[in-house]
């Protein structure tokens, strides 16, 4: 005991909680050196805590049940409005007035898109605006590709690279973070000689689980998607599926390479 | 959201251990975190984005697990601790050890809810004493003599129940 603070009950607790800084541990330790029993009884309580760390472990090590899995938690909420009797009803509805329309109706209404077709879809739609935009089709170009891949890595919490498509004859223009219901995707475009544009999507998957490559067509948009390592990436434009699929096969042989 | 995946899916199996070992049985406990979630979801942009999202998170967890207990203390209905022993472990405990942690856990479950949790905070979630102040509600010097109490009770109430190796059955009521 040195003339310092006298040790209270707080910075015993805070002892057993290693929650002191040095200077006091080492004062608090120098006072149960000189006070037996309240060492003893400090021991105590860190076997006590060690104990209870110890029972209690087990339980975070418990596989997560489905119903606590955030992702989908996170899913649900965004449709709130999809209950089952709704679905049964609309169904019932569809069916009552029948016809190609109704049976079309039902189908979209009853399987909502998620995973790579809702990726799909977006890549399609952010097609069709920024594929078709002639002035500002990019935000970022090429030559500043550094700063675009920053961008998008740090807005998806991802770090991307960009696939390197010139040895099919396309070349990077560029690209932009884009919003989606999913939060922030990345947007890289490509074109060839013929300013054919082709457009890639990639963002978080609200499942980390990977999905093979299917072919996912919206209008005339021909699309490819697939989920890699809990990202998910589409590639679209308007191309003949037989010249985008090796595209595809491409782009995500390249990416594979990185992980 | 993406802020949301990245700070409180992490946080999920400490919740889940948190709310087993204040409220009880598993599926009670885990009915609980699911609540938390989609609690959490639906307040996500009403946090202050400065804060700590772990203790904003273990606060709405605490409330609700309090507010359930109460209303289960008023219907008059207590669950005990599900055996934790019994899931599939990573490092299989000893025997021993498995016996002592079940009567450590029964010990826990006779201290007054206010004692459990701010033990629980503090020793096993390792929640600062402020943040589990926060948690809790209460002053950070409320925080640090119930912790003292709530360690002294404990200990105290393992050495009644002797070395806890023999006397497996032994429960005592609060």
């Amino acid at each position: 005991m040195n003339g310092a603070r006298p040790i209270a009950e707080d910075d015993l607790q805070a002892f057993v909680d290693q929650a002191l800084e040095p200077k006091r541990r080492s004062e608090v330790e120098a006072y149960l050196d000189g006070h037996p029993e309240a060492a003893a009884r400090i021991r105590a309580l860190v076997q006590q805590r060690e104990a209870l760390r110890a029972a209690l472990a087990p339980v975070a090590d418990e596989p997560l049940p489905p119903e606590l899995n955030l992702a989908r938690l996170i899913e649900m909420r965004r449709r709130p409005f999809l209950p089952s009797l709704r679905i049964a009803a609309v169904a019932a509805l569809c069916l009552v007035l029948g016809g190609g329309a109704g049976w079309f109706m039902h189908g979209s209404l009853v399987r909502p898109e998620s995973g790579i077709a809702l990726l799909a879809r977006e890549a399609a739609d952010n097609y069709a605006v920024y594929g078709a935009d002639r002035r500002h089709p990019v935000e970022i170009r090429a030559e500043n590709s550094a700063e675009l891949l920053g961008w998008i890595s740090q807005r998806l919490g991802h770090a991307v690279a960009v696939p390197d498509l010139a040895a099919s004859g396309y070349r990077f223009m560029g690209g932009r973070v884009v919003a989606t219901p999913q939060g922030p995707a990345g947007l890289l475009m490509y074109d060839d000689d013929h300013g054919t544009r082709l457009v890639m999507l990639m963002r978080p998957m609200a499942s980390q689980q990977d999905t093979p490559m299917s072919r996912q067509d919206h209008g005339p948009v021909t699309g490819f998607a697939w989920a890699d390592g809990g990202i998910g990436y589409s590639l679209v434009g308007q191309t003949a599926p037989e010249t985008l699929h090796p595209l595809a096969d491409e782009v995500r042989r390249q990416i594979g390479k990185r992980i | 959201m993406n802020d949301m995946m990245r700070l409180v899916e992490p946080l999920i199996p400490a919740l889940r251990r948190y709310a087993r070992a204040l409220a009880g049985d598993r599926a009670t406990a885990d009915d609980l975190v699911q609540d938390c979630l989609e609690r959490a979801i639906s307040r996500w942009h009403q946090r202050r984005p400065d804060g700590d999202a772990r203790t904003w998170v273990f606060t709405i967890l605490h409330n609700l697990a309090v507010n359930r207990m109460r209303q289960k203390a008023r219907r008059g209905t207590h669950v005990a601790l599900d055996s934790i022993e019994e899931t599939a472990l990573a490092r299989a405990p000893s025997q021993d050890e498995r016996l002592r942690h079940r009567d450590l856990l029964r010990a826990l479950d006779t201290l007054s809810e206010e004692h459990r949790s701010v033990l629980l905070l503090v020793a096993v979630e390792d929640l600062s004493y402020a943040a589990a102040a926060k948690v809790l509600g209460v002053p950070v010097g409320t925080v640090m003599s119930r912790l003292s109490r709530a360690r002294e009770k404990l200990l105290a109430t393992i050495d009644q129940d002797g070395d806890g190796l023999t006397r497996p059955s032994l429960r005592r009521v609060k």
